[in-house]
């Protein structure tokens, strides 16, 4: 037997759940179990009480009101990619995940459990980063928004309290027409990245830039919006050579070190990655809708 | 603290209704409680891939689920997938014919996620199958005659209507 000894609770309701988390110590939320299982059988993790969503109504749907996206937390990966809404909607969504883990994994692993594990290569964290995404989490007090910059606090650590439930996140949705891709380096497909990248744009007629998001993920403890980059992009019209002039700030930004690779490789894939995905973002808007 | 529950779940068309203590993994459920071997644990931390079931027709790992979280499901493991005893299902037939495994360590995780796989995807091309078992590691075969097997299995179970109105075996 490998995970350590716990108490189950498999609650049907939110309001049973945000009780439970007010008045249980040391209890752990179990989603899709992609991440928490290998970590319980690990026994990286004792928790004193497993409290499992999986059978809680009403938390996996995708809904998209106007303007947005909206996923409630225990939606599978594998319900987004193969949504038509989501296709529709929030294309880059797709693209990013197929990168997630394999097949057996987001059969299982759900959006909201990506989100609060909080890894930092996680596509979706980056995804959530890039299309600057809001949380609601639920708690006996009731429910509050989060922005998604604001839900990183540390390594691994979202902004949310011990007695706080993530519900849904909404994704504002880009107008029809707009540039996007999702690019990342791994060792292995269905590996975390090393380096990951979302960028989104949209131009004018004339082909210059007039919006754009720049996110990489993978160089720190939570996803990095290129900043600098993205207004350095106003009013260019995407071009290689100029790309590698404007991504070259990226070099410049903090990396992690581990295992996987030193900073400077990081670094380096900082100002490759993104440019690639900037020209596959801008080919897709010459080869599609131009509005 | 071992705290137990009572579940019911339909393994392989057969309905089991057995205590489970809540912390036993749905992996050692299978294979201790209930004596199917075949679902196999290569690293029980959902790398392997070894351990994949269809669960509600999805595969999954099955080291990373509860066996609480059965209660009430429908579970296929490699044991489910030949028709009898004595009858191979086409994609056993291919891997045998196209020396898909050698060890067969890695074998019953690849055959019930190529069940999905091959449900959902029809014909698939050899791109798409290499995708498709990706989250699957195999120390022998190089993955080339898997492969080559997938693909045979693909064509099998698409001719299978045809032939089972001409040849009826
Ligand atoms: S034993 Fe489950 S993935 Fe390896
Ligand atoms: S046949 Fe030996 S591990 Fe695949």
């Amino acid at each position: 037997m490998k995970p350590p000894p716990f108490s189950y609770h498999d609650p049907r309701t939110v309001a049973d759940v945000v009780d439970l988390l007010g008045r249980l110590e040391n209890a752990k939320l179990l989603a899709g179990g992609q991440s928490l299982m290998p970590m319980l059988n690990m026994r990286y993790v004792l928790p004193d009480h497993i409290v499992d969503l999986n059978r809680v109504e009403g938390l996996s749907y995708i809904k998209a009101p106007d303007g947005v996206l909206e996923v409630g937390a225990m939606t599978r990966q594998r319900d987004l990619e193969f949504s038509e809404i989501v296709g529709v909607r929030c294309p880059i969504m797709h693209e990013a995940i197929r990168e997630v883990g394999h097949r057996q994994t987001r059969n299982r692993g759900t959006l909201g459990g990506s989100l609060c594990h909080l890894d930092p290569s996680a596509e979706l964290v980056t995804l959530a980063a890039a299309l600057d995404a809001k949380v609601t989490v639920a708690s006996k007090k009731g429910t509050r928004s989060i922005d998604f910059a604001a839900f990183p606090v540390a390594y691994m650590t979202p902004a949310l309290e011990l007695d706080e439930l993530l519900t849904a996140a909404t994704f504002p949705c880009w107008p029809a027409g707009h540039g996007y891709a999702f690019v990342e380096f791994a060792r292995r497909h269905g590996d975390f990245a090393i380096v990951s990248t979302a960028v989104l744009i949209e131009e004018d007629k004339s082909g210059k830039v007039t919006r754009a998001s720049v996110t990489l993920g993978g160089m720190g403890p939570a996803p990095v919006r290129a900043s600098e980059v993205e207004r350095a992009l106003i009013g260019e019209v995407i071009e290689e050579k100029r790309l590698r002039d404007i991504c070259e700030v990226l070099r410049k930004l903090e990396a992690i070190e581990d295992i996987h690779a030193p900073a400077s490789y990081r670094q380096q894939l900082a100002t490759v990655l993104p440019r690639r995905a900037l020209l596959k973002a801008h080919e897709r808007i010459a080869g599609g809708a131009r509005p | 603290m071992n705290e137990t529950r009572k579940i019911a779940v339909t393994v392989n068309g057969t309905r089991y209704e057995e205590t489970v203590p809540v912390r036993v993994t749905l992996a050692d459920f299978i294979r201790h409680q209930l004596g199917l071997t075949g679902t196999h644990l290569g690293c029980e931390h959902g790398v392997c891939g070894a351990c994949t079931i269809l669960f509600d027709g999805r595969s999954a790992r099955s080291c990373l689920m509860l066996a609480v979280q059965a209660d009430g499901h429908d579970i296929l493991t490699v044991e489910g997938i030949a028709p009898n005893a004595d009858t191979l299902h086409p994609l056993q037939e291919a891997f045998r014919d196209n020396h898909g495994l050698q060890c067969g360590f890695c074998t019953p995780g690849i055959l019930t996620t190529l069940i999905e796989f091959l449900r959902d995807n029809p014909d698939p091309t050899e791109q798409e199958v290499r995708i498709g078992i990706s989250g699957n590691l195999c120390r022998c075969t190089g993955y080339q005659n898997i492969v080559i097997a997938a693909l045979d299995a693909a064509k099998r179970l698409r001719s299978e209507d045809g032939r089972r109105k001409t040849d009826d075996r």
